[in-house]
């Protein structure tokens, strides 16, 4: 039976946390999947912050893990907000067309 | 045991406390009494400003984390908090008129204004990274809703969602790093960070500067160093005028005093790995601001191009590691950041019959319709390129004498190349404003608190050459008390040196021999 470690963990957040990365700039479609793509970066970080929490045994990684899941609704709720306010005057959402400003 | 609970202990952050209170108030204020409400708001933030740098001049400075070790109160944190105090008060006064002019005056303005406030105020006296982090987002989410502010421009809510990414990927960089740093180091505190730090070695050190390059670049994003600039322009060009010039005066300064307590914080003793991130974040920006910024018509573009590279110009005292370095990059900034007021509050002007004009071609013939206004923008243009009797040929002045004191010679070469090169978009304003044909005049009228802006900036730009003393051992003082243990970095990387001998030449070396000059 394999034993979970640390670094299986930190592997795994690296993993998200690259996946989050090219979401973002690869990302030719939609503007929500931009913001679930910030969405994941922030888990990754907060798996980390979880499994290195438990590896020192010390409590402070995980409070902050709370704050991170925090903010990160508050992130959302002005990110969507920002969007309403772009889809009433452009009627789309689609990346490529997020492209007035140039030069 | 320590008590935080009662109002006494709280002293050292009333100023915080009380802005904090402020903007409950003004809040309250404008939802009784609607959006016309906003320059009564505006007025009453400015007099609790003013209260709130009176109560930072009594509040007693001590190198001692307070509050659990999460924030710090010393005379750099309450020095750089009276900077921002007057640049929130210059972006104030420069926004009323505008708001009321184009129709768009809205109470939330000066309310979101004191809100970026507040996070940038425990920006630079947070002493442990949940603290850093939660002020980090308070003033970047103020500034998002700020971006996007003109609800009905396009142009406006395009600049919101493109600050609104990159400043959350910046962020998420940040916390990435911030959670490799704790894992490596077991601290999330500042001065327990940086002890651990100094002791590691080997994959763990690995590991640590891993995080630390996650988080500089993190900041490089808030800062807009090239190659992480790439939002600024646009940002720029489509936020409402008063909002991309609160951008340009205080965003970049919270930044950078971050930045500073980060590199003389926790960073300390990797000061071999960052002096080099920085050398190369300032020479990009330097030189692909001084290119990109050749071919802009659009004068906002052209200021996000300018701030490009005036960072890379205050990065390059970063990179001396001395803290005649470090006060050098404050005072220019500071020098900057006053110029740039000037320079919005003459952007600001320039309107017809209530549309906002931001083109080049805008402004030709401003001499003759408006002499005055174009006098000032002429000295503010030669102040910028750092033409010698204006103030800010001394903060270029102050920052090469320090890289050439420390023999980085290459540095200093690039810096002087794309500084003359930038001179030639300045000094397109100028030839644009005297030289070509005139247009109508603007309308509107500059209004009261607009002009005093812009005189305020021109009058510094001009009499700083009689005063040249006056800013310097301020910034000095403030650094000063930043240094750890009153060590200077270069002496850490100096003795770091020492102890692997036969290892790579040092960047010092390296930009020392690259113009070999005789002695």
């Amino acid at each position: 039976m394999l034993e979970i470690t640390l670094l299986h963990y930190l592997t795994l957040s690296a993993l998200i946390f690259t996946i989050a990365v090219f979401g973002i700039f690869l990302n030719r479609k939609n503007v929500i999947i931009i913001l679930m793509s910030i969405e994941l970066m922030l888990l990754s970080v907060e798996v980390n912050f979880v499994a290195f929490s438990a590896y020192l045994n010390d409590i402070a990684g995980q409070v902050f893990t709370m704050f991170i899941l925090t903010v990160a609704a508050a992130e959302s709720a002005i990110g969507l907000a920002i969007l309403v306010i772009f889809f009433r005057s452009k009627g789309t959402i689609i990346v490529e067309d997020v492209s007035t400003l140039k030069g | 045991m320590d008590s935080i609970y009662t109002f006494s202990a709280l002293q050292p952050i009333w100023p915080e406390l009380f802005m904090a209170f402020m903007v409950l108030g003004l809040l309250l204020i404008g939802v009784f009494k609607g959006h016309q409400s906003t320059r009564l708001l505006t007025f009453l933030a400015i007099g609790g400003l003013l209260f709130v740098a009176f109560l930072l001049l009594q509040t007693p400075t001590s190198k001692e984390p307070l509050l659990h070790g999460k924030i710090v109160i010393d005379l750099f944190a309450v020095n750089m908090k009276l900077i921002f105090i007057t640049a929130l008060i210059a972006s104030y006064l420069l926004s009323i008129k505008y708001l009321y002019d184009t129709g768009f005056v809205k109470f939330e303005y000066p309310v979101l204004i004191m809100m970026a406030g507040i996070g940038m105020f425990f920006m630079v006296s947070s002493h442990h990274m949940l603290a850093t982090y939660m002020a980090l987002e308070l003033q970047a989410f103020s500034l998002y809703i700020l971006a996007a502010f003109n609800r009905d421009s396009l142009k406006s809510a395009e600049a919101g969602i493109k600050y609104f990414i990159l400043g959350a990927v910046s962020s998420g960089f940040i916390l990435f790093g911030v959670s490799l740093l704790y894992g490596f180091t077991g601290h999330l505190n500042y001065s327990e960070m940086a002890d651990v730090v100094s002791g590691l070695t080997g994959p763990e050190r690995t590991g640590a500067v891993f995080g630390m390059m996650f988080v500089l670049s993190g900041v490089a994003f808030k800062i807009a160093a090239v190659p992480f600039h790439m939002w600024i322009p646009d940002v720029y060009e489509g936020a409402p005028i008063p909002v991309t010039a609160f951008f340009a005066l205080v965003s970049k300064l919270a930044a950078i005093a971050l930045l500073f307590r980060l590199l003389l914080g926790p960073f300390e003793t990797l000061v071999a790995d960052w002096q080099i991130a920085i050398a190369f974040l300032s020479v990009m920006s330097m030189t692909w601001a001084a290119f990109a910024g050749l071919v802009q018509n659009n004068l906002k573009r052209l200021m996000a191009y300018s701030s490009i590279g005036n960072i890379g110009y205050a990065l390059l005292g970063i990179v001396t590691l001395t803290s005649q370095g470090f006060s050098a990059t404050l005072f220019y900034l500071i020098l900057y950041m006053v110029m740039t007021a000037g320079v919005f509050g003459v952007l600001l002007c320039m309107q017809r019959d209530g549309v906002v004009l931001r083109h080049l071609e805008d402004l030709a013939g401003m001499s003759k319709n408006h002499p005055v206004l174009a006098y000032a923008m002429a000295i503010l243009m030669f102040s910028m390129s750092a033409l010698p009797p204006f103030s800010g040929f001394f903060g270029k002045l102050v920052i090469f004498q320090e890289v050439i004191a420390q023999e980085l010679y290459m540095l200093a070469v690039i810096g002087v190349v794309s500084s003359v090169i930038a001179t030639y978009y300045y000094l397109r304003v100028v030839k644009v404003m005297f030289f070509d044909e005139p247009d109508m005049p603007y309308t509107g009228g500059f209004g009261p608190f607009r002009s005093f802006v812009i005189t305020a900036s021109v009058l510094f730009a001009v009499f700083y050459i009689l005063f040249p003393d006056s800013l310097m051992p301020f910034t000095q003082r403030t650094v000063n008390d930043l240094l750890p243990h009153g060590v200077e970095p270069i002496e850490l990387i100096k003795s770091s040196i020492e102890a692997e001998q036969g290892s790579l030449p040092s960047f010092q070396e390296l930009m020392k021999n690259a113009f070999p000059v005789e002695r």
